[in-house]
């Protein structure tokens, strides 16, 4: 994947004798130390990171840990003491006022934690700002800016004013301002801290919906944990300026840098995060094509259970047997174990989180069979696997 | 402290006022400039049935609270008017309108972008600060004296005391309010690529507007306030009528000049604040 975002050794000091303590900071020295000598405060300390083309790459941290700073940096809304900001190989940082207006407004747009929606504007107005400062005319930014509104699901409301609307509605509004301009990059401050949980979980939907249509390079601040692994192809966590960790959600949740990210993820609802595919174990198998009754109950007896799941040559799941019933079936000396299969087994597909699961698994006798694409079986759900797995054990028997 | 001698300030600040009056093509040409202004406004008024002007008040007035009407204002509105027609005030209030709207202009013209300077460099904060804090502070009647030296006798030096004294809550006031954008609407017009030309348009001076207004309102309020200290310079109109009944010891006389002041003021002022809150959208 191409990298569209590079980060290097960026740095961010306040406060003064600002080139001292960026000396300091290069021997080694640390934040207390740099602060009571000089004064400074260190925001961002050498961070160094890529984002691909085309990904959601969540900036995680609790606050003052130096993330808004870092997002501000990426389109110089703060400037960087040192260090290097590339994007698409272009060094930010030597571009001049015009070049990095040019760059704003073409390349990056920038959603706001309070949505920054301009009250005296309304909605169609507001979506229109970033083409109206460019000089496109009237017409097409209208259409433009009506299609962002479309997009991000906000359509009647053109003519309104954002204090009319709700929290929800308003950030819609600044997402469709952003698109307006079809950027090839979404910077996200917090967008959906400020919403309440069931709208922010409806936004994070949507902008996931969003994304796999348009394909944007997002980078997503949050200091919402469940928020980043909902939403985060890669997550980096920050601590006091520093980053700690960066990888999936998955390496975060199973290979924790430190014991900081250790702490941050005891609280994290796994269910989310995990898939059926991640807490799925080996089923006992019979494949109808090879099998008859007989080696099948004798299947079951070595493997200790009572359910067997049938599958074709291909792999393809037909159904479940019951050990009764195959029981039954030798009685009558019949072969025909296509018979006593039961069809109408609970299936889900491997990508599905398994807090979608819960439910299916409290009601169902059966575990549930998980599927890929091609209906082939790969495993099964039983019901202590998955609370291994929420309680953070690895699942072993993983085919 | 008797022993040192004392500082010549008095004789500083005179050489200093006869400094400035070699440059009377300058002044004049400043003179020339606002007393056309002046005058224009005059020539409106004066031409102007004293109908037809009350009408066009309560209309203004109708229309800027047109989606939350007050009929009292409007009653009043009426009722002041004609009570100043009645009293044969009228060509006075109109000169006293004409002043307070010539001053209050230049005072918005001015004091706009000096709010703006303000608010956008720390270095003309910290030096205009303590001159607005002067010019507002300092006693009027000081303003007078080398007003007159400058720009003669009658409505001119009366302008432009009037502007000294009226101008600092126009700065004061465009400085507030763009400094109290908040952060994130700057943030977002920045980080859209706006100019600076565009952040001030776009962003931030349609979002200080109310801030702006108070600003107008209170300026135009405090050179209404100058009237009667204008007058003692020649500035004619409803100051000159308490002017004089002060001279007369004529109560009466004075009273009912002030009254028709005040009539003029909740007029302005009423007016001035509606077209604030028809700026307040949504």
């Amino acid at each position: 994947m191409a990298v569209k975002v590079e980060v290097k050794n960026l740095t961010k000091i306040f406060g003064r004798h600002v080139n001292r303590a960026k000396e300091l900071l290069k021997q080694g020295k640390t934040k207390p130390e740099i602060l009571k000598e000089t004064g400074a405060t260190v925001g961002v300390d050498q961070a160094n990171f890529e984002i691909n083309d085309g990904e959601i790459f969540v900036i995680m941290g609790l606050s003052g840990s130096g993330k808004s700073t870092m997002i501000r940096m990426i389109n110089r809304l703060i400037d960087p003491t040192d260090g290097e900001v590339l994007i698409d190989g272009e060094n930010i940082m030597k571009m001049d006022k015009k070049k990095l207006r040019d760059v704003r407004r073409k390349k990056m747009s920038m959603v706001f934690q309070s949505f920054g929606l301009l009250p005296n504007r309304t909605v169609m107005e507001n979506a229109e700002y970033g083409l109206e400062i460019q000089g496109v005319d009237k017409e097409t930014r209208k259409q433009k800016a009506g299609i962002a509104l479309e997009q991000v699901g906000i359509t009647g409301y053109d003519d309104e004013y954002p204090s009319q609307l709700s929290g929800g509605m308003q950030q819609r509004v600044g997402l469709a301002r952003a698109l307006a301009n079809d950027p090839q990059i979404l910077l996200m401050d917090e967008a959906f801290s400020a919403l309440d949980p069931l709208n922010r979980s409806d936004m994070q939907d949507q902008l996931l919906d969003l994304q796999e249509r348009l394909h944007k390079t997002i980078i997503f601040i949050s200091h919402d944990l469940n928020e980043a692994l909902k939403i985060g192809d890669r997550i980096m966590i920050m601590r006091d300026g520093e980053v700690v960790q960066t990888g999936t959600p998955e390496d975060i949740l199973t290979h924790p840098a430190n014991g900081y990210v250790e702490n941050f993820i005891e609280n994290v609802d796994r269910s989310r995060v995990l898939t059926a595919g991640k807490v799925m174990i080996r089923p006992v198998t019979i494949n109808i094509d090879k099998a008859g009754p007989r080696l099948t109950l004798k299947r079951m007896r070595n493997n200790e259970v009572s359910t067997a799941y049938v599958i074709d040559n291909r792999r393809k799941l037909i159904g479940v047997v019951d050990a009764s019933d195959v029981i039954n079936l030798i009685r009558k000396n019949s072969s025909d174990l296509r018979s006593v299969i039961k069809t109408s087994v609970p299936t889900t597909h491997e990508d599905k989180p398994i807090s979608d699961l819960m439910d299916d698994i409290s009601q169902t006798g059966i575990p549930i069979a998980v599927t890929n694409d091609d209906k082939q079986l790969l495993g099964i759900i039983v019901r202590g696997a998955v609370l291994g797995a929420l309680a953070g054990n690895e699942v072993k028997d993983v085919e | 402290m008797n022993n040192l001698p004392q500082l010549p300030l008095a004789d500083w600040i005179d050489s200093f006022v006869n400094w400035l009056t070699q440059f009377t093509g300058f002044f004049n040409g400043v003179t020339n400039f606002i007393g056309a202004i002046n005058n224009a406004f005059q020539w409106i008024f004066d031409l102007l049935p004293i109908w037809l002007f009350i009408a066009i008040v309560i209309g203004l007035t109708f229309y800027v609270n047109r989606k939350n009407q007050r009929w009292s204002l409007l009653i009043f509105e009426f009722l002041g008017l004609l009570l100043i027609w009645n009293l044969d005030f009228w060509r006075d209030m109109t000169q006293t309108l004409t002043l307070v709207l010539t001053s209050s202009l230049i005072a918005l013209v001015i004091g706009i972008p000096l709010g703006i300077l303000m608010a956008k460099s720390h270095v003309a904060e910290v030096i205009l600060k303590p001159i607005l804090d002067f010019m507002q502070t300092m006693p009027a009647f000081v303003y007078l004296i080398p007003a007159v030296a400058l720009f003669g006798i009658g409505m001119v030096p009366g302008i432009v005391a009037s502007v000294i004294f009226a101008m600092p809550p126009t700065v004061r006031m465009t400085n507030m309010g763009i400094r109290d954008v908040p952060d994130e609407l700057i943030e977002a017009a920045d980080s859209f690529g706006s100019t600076e030309w565009q952040k001030l348009f776009k962003v931030e001076l349609p979002i200080a507007k109310n801030s702006l207004m108070a600003g107008v309102n209170q300026s135009m309020m405090l050179s209404l306030s100058m009237v009667v200290i204008a007058s003692m310079i020649g500035a004619m109109g409803l100051g000159t009528r308490v002017y004089f009944a002060v001279g007369r010891n004529d109560a009466g006389n004075g009273f009912a000049a002030g009254l028709a002041i005040v009539i003029l003021a909740i007029i302005l002022d009423r007016l001035t604040q509606s077209l604030t809150r028809e700026h307040t959208k949504g």
